[in-house]
């Protein structure tokens, strides 16, 4: 057989293979809204509000609801201890936790 | 076959023939671009699927969290604030939350403790998630003990476990009855954690929330915007652990296809020579280095890309839990969903594929264009 009859069957069941994954991954996105029911019906019925991701500190555990300061929550000058940490962004400026804006339209 | 056609499969033939030459030379090469492209796709498909599951898990969310902070910390909310908040126009529903930390002296972990009213709880039962029966090798009908605010221990009997695939969400939650909570850590009577609020209009939220600011100074309100906006940072691509595996990973690839880039070895310009002294045009040499290059770039990206969809979708990211995990005791199991996005790996292909392929055809039209006999006695 020649060296390049093998290589294209090679190339040609690897592209098959990526295609197949294209196909895995759509089929599982359309299952995912099952899939994903018993979690967000949780999460709705209890007023979840995090991913229970890293459950080492509380501003890993819940990083939506964390203090504005974390992770320099114990003291001014506390780092950060936890490996978590290095995982986790700084927080966007302005913060998202950041006040709301003072303007107050009124409702109608 | 159609002789142009013949002409191509001639020069692959050659050009594999050539790279089967330096047999383990190339292999390592595949080896390590297999690795580099496995690490980054990995990295991507994991972040994309997670943050699509926080996305959408956490769309469910309460519209606005409200905290009361003391002293720049967060302190118990007064129930008494509850009403006042419900008759802000455009709110639809307060809810008081009742929920804290509990950290388990024989594991180690840290659990959290959430109150439900939910009908189905008996009295002194708990539901735990899957992560605390796993961490305290407990199951439905068996006894724990939690260690209350005066010492003492409170014997909870696990009334349910909650399914395993709400993991990603409940793995260390323990549900009990809101007196069990305020019980357990001597939580003051008409206190809550927070408050979790419902809006009817979305667009009204952040009116609702400066009138609660304007009713409660000390007040901090999390709308759902910004809470979903937290995991998008979270899982940015600019922060953490993504810019150190990415940054070493195309740093690597950078040096890699560098090494390529800066020149053929002596070997390989005798081979251009003899070539051309034999009748290959320039273009035919560019062609079979073309060729060379795309075979092993084509190959590695696919094998990559491949292997990484399996590690993190089939093997739930095995070799990252460690990076993940960190101090916890206490790791949720799940499998992701898969969340591929067709412009990441465009931009994957064309981050790893054309460099090298690139870095493959400037050296050899360098080689190329010089004197055959040149380039021998070289």
């Amino acid at each position: 057989m020649r060296k390049s009859t093998l290589c294209l069957a090679v190339t040609g069941a690897l592209s098959a293979l990526f295609l197949a994954m294209l196909g895995h991954a759509r089929a599982q996105e359309r299952m995912a809204a099952l899939r994903r029911q018993p979690s967000a019906e949780l999460v709705k019925r209890l007023g979840l509000t995090d991913l229970c991701l890293f459950t080492e500190a509380r501003y890993t555990r819940h990083p939506a609801m964390a203090d504005r300061h974390a992770a320099f929550q114990d003291h001014p000058m506390a780092l950060d201890h936890f490996p978590s940490g290095a995982l986790l962004a700084p927080p966007a400026f302005p913060s998202p936790h950041a006040p709301p804006p003072p303007a107050v339209p009124e409702h109608p | 076959m159609r002789p142009p056609l013949q002409r191509y499969r001639n020069i692959l033939d050659f050009a594999l023939s050539s790279l089967l030459r330096r047999k383990g030379r190339n292999l390592a090469l595949i080896s390590v671009y297999t690795l580099v492209v496995f690490v980054i796709a990995s990295l991507v498909f994991f972040v994309q699927a997670l943050k699509r599951e926080a996305h959408e898990l956490l769309a469910q969310a309460p519209d606005m969290v409200v905290q009361r902070m003391v002293a720049g910390r967060h302190d118990p909310v007064p129930l008494a604030q509850v009403e006042a908040i419900r008759n802000i126009r455009g709110v639809d529903e307060v809810q008081a939350r009742l929920w804290g930390y509990y950290y388990d002296p024989v594991f180690g972990g840290n659990l959290t403790v959430l109150a439900t009213e939910d009908a189905a709880l008996a009295p002194d039962a708990i539901w735990i998630g899957q992560g605390v029966a796993r961490s305290m090798r407990v199951k439905e009908g068996d006894l724990i003990p939690l260690r209350g605010y005066d010492g003492q221990s409170n014997l909870f009997s696990i009334q349910k476990v909650l399914p395993e695939s709400s993991e990603l969400v409940s793995s260390d939650l323990v549900l009990m009855a809101p007196k069990d909570v305020r019980a357990l850590f001597h939580f003051p009577e008409g206190l809550a954690t927070d408050l979790a609020i419902q809006a009817g209009n979305p667009r009204e939220l952040p009116t609702i929330a400066a009138k609660i600011v304007e009713l409660y100074p000390d007040s901090r309100p999390i709308l759902k915007t910004e809470i979903l906006r937290t995991y998008e940072a979270v899982f940015d691509w600019r922060g953490g652990l993504m810019v150190v595996v990415l940054g070493s990973a195309v740093l690597s690839f950078i040096i890699f296809a560098w090494d390529k880039a800066t020149g053929l070895s002596a070997e390989e310009r005798k081979e251009i020579g003899v070539l051309k002294s034999l009748g290959w045009e320039s273009s035919d040499v560019l062609l079979l280095k073309f060729w060379e290059g795309t075979v092993i770039s084509v190959t590695a990206f696919l094998t990559g890309v491949l292997l990484a969809y399996a590690h993190v979708f089939f093997f739930s990211a095995s070799l990252f839990e460690h990076a993940l995990k960190g101090w916890s005791v206490l790791f949720p199991r799940f499998r992701l969903i898969p969340a591929l996005d067709g412009y990441q790996l465009t931009v994957l292909f064309f981050l790893t594929v054309l460099p090298y392929t690139a870095a493959t055809l400037v050296p050899s039209w360098r080689a190329a264009t010089v004197d055959p006999d040149a380039a021998m006695r070289s």
